[in-house]
């Protein structure tokens, strides 16, 4: 019963939080603080706390964190499945009218104009990032120069040698560690 | 049955392929949500090269308006893309797989990880490659849209971006908007040609 009722409670937050990342937040915690007390509100802003150190989707992340403390790992893996059981069904079904209607010039159109849109979506997405590597202690404050010096210098190396990205994010995390503790 | 014994080989260096590439990334994924797109690109576009540019910006839009984490549908589409069902069972083990072995250890040690200065410059320092590796594919794909020189794709663009960096509307709304808009724009262009020939 434990075991239903996990997956089905991450299978409804894993259907309606749509647009990712913070915008699952409350959905989150009206099914596992609210509804169920699987998780008290202090656990709950511990949960988010890990999700933003550790990588992975917070869906992810929580359905994992409760199903471990709930059943163990097997409440984990059947938390997560649950998860992500409406998107692997709705991501295939559009993928499959993707694949059949992408030529229509109807749909080249759609494609046309979304294009642009995704670009601005991850523009927005990038900012708001960078806007805590300059000011960590919040937008207005002054400015973190070892942060901004990274961030330069990870965009030039970046944009000239064209490395995989995941040796740019950890060689600017272990200069940043060495910088922030050692600098004054 | 030596062409036979080939074809299983690749298909199984495909599986493999699929499976090892989506598990770094997602075990590299911090911050969630699109920063995860800049790496799938970087992958599957410019390395490996099985998915050209456009195709990866409709997945985008697919994944971003599909509800469930945007890695995981993003990771469906893209092994389904080059091995059907199975491949999206094997990217999705790559992008689940990660979050569920970090959590299940880090739920163990969090206090301590929380409360370290160490950590903690070292995910500050990260969110600055983080940072410029995003902006990085923006410039790529920015720059290829301002190229063409076309008014209706820069102002979507544009428009897209006060709404969702300044007034907060959520991503799948300014998706479903703007496909609801283009849709409309190319049903009149499509009747305007009609009536010209």
């Amino acid at each position: 019963m434990t075991f239903l009722e996990l997956f089905w409670s991450f299978f409804q937050i894993g259907l309606f939080s749509i647009g990712g990342g913070n915008a699952s937040l409350p959905l989150i915690q009206a099914q596992i603080v609210e509804l169920h007390g699987w998780l008290s509100m202090t656990e709950f802003a511990d949960i988010v706390a890990i999700a933003e150190i550790t990588p992975g989707p917070i869906g992810i992340n929580s359905a994992t964190f409760v199903g471990t403390k709930i059943a163990g790992l097997p409440g984990a893996i059947v938390a997560t499945l649950g998860c992500i059981l409406p998107s692997c069904i709705i991501v295939l079904t559009l993928a499959y009218f993707y694949k059949k209607l992408k030529d229509h010039p109807l749909m080249q159109g759609v494609l046309g104009g979304l294009r642009p849109a995704v670009v601005s979506l991850i523009t927005s997405a990038g900012l708001g990032i960078l806007v805590l590597v300059l000011f960590p202690a919040g937008a207005g404050t002054s400015i973190d120069y070892i942060g901004c010096c990274l961030f330069v210098l990870s965009f030039i190396v970046m944009r000239i040698w064209k490395p995989n990205p995941i040796y740019v994010m950890l060689g600017s995390g272990l200069l940043g560690m060495g910088c922030y503790l050692l600098l004054p | 049955m030596k062409k036979e014994k080939k074809k299983n080989e690749k298909k199984k260096n495909l599986y493999w392929t699929l499976f090892s590439s989506t598990f770094m990334i997602s075990a590299f994924t911090f911050g969630g949500g699109f920063v995860i797109i800049p790496l799938l690109r970087k992958k599957f576009v410019a390395d490996l090269g099985w998915i050209d540019e456009q195709e990866m910006m409709d997945m985008t839009a697919i994944a971003q308006s599909s509800p469930g984490p945007i890695a995981v549908n993003a990771s469906i589409l893209i092994g389904n893309r080059m091995a059907g069902f199975k491949g999206a069972l094997m990217t999705i083990l790559g992008t689940v797989l990660p979050p569920l072995i970090i959590i299940s250890l880090v739920s163990i040690v969090y206090a301590a990880i929380r409360d370290s200065i160490y950590v903690a410059a070292l995910l500050q320092g990260m969110r600055a490659g983080v940072a410029a590796v995003i902006f990085d594919v923006v410039v790529s794909l920015g720059w290829n849209i301002l190229k063409q020189k076309q008014w209706l794709p820069i102002a979507i663009m544009v428009v897209a971006f006060v709404l969702t960096y300044f007034v907060k509307i959520n991503a799948a709304f300014i998706i479903l908007g703007t496909a609801l808009l283009s849709l409309i724009i190319a049903w009149f262009g499509q009747k305007g040609m009609v009536k010209k020939a």
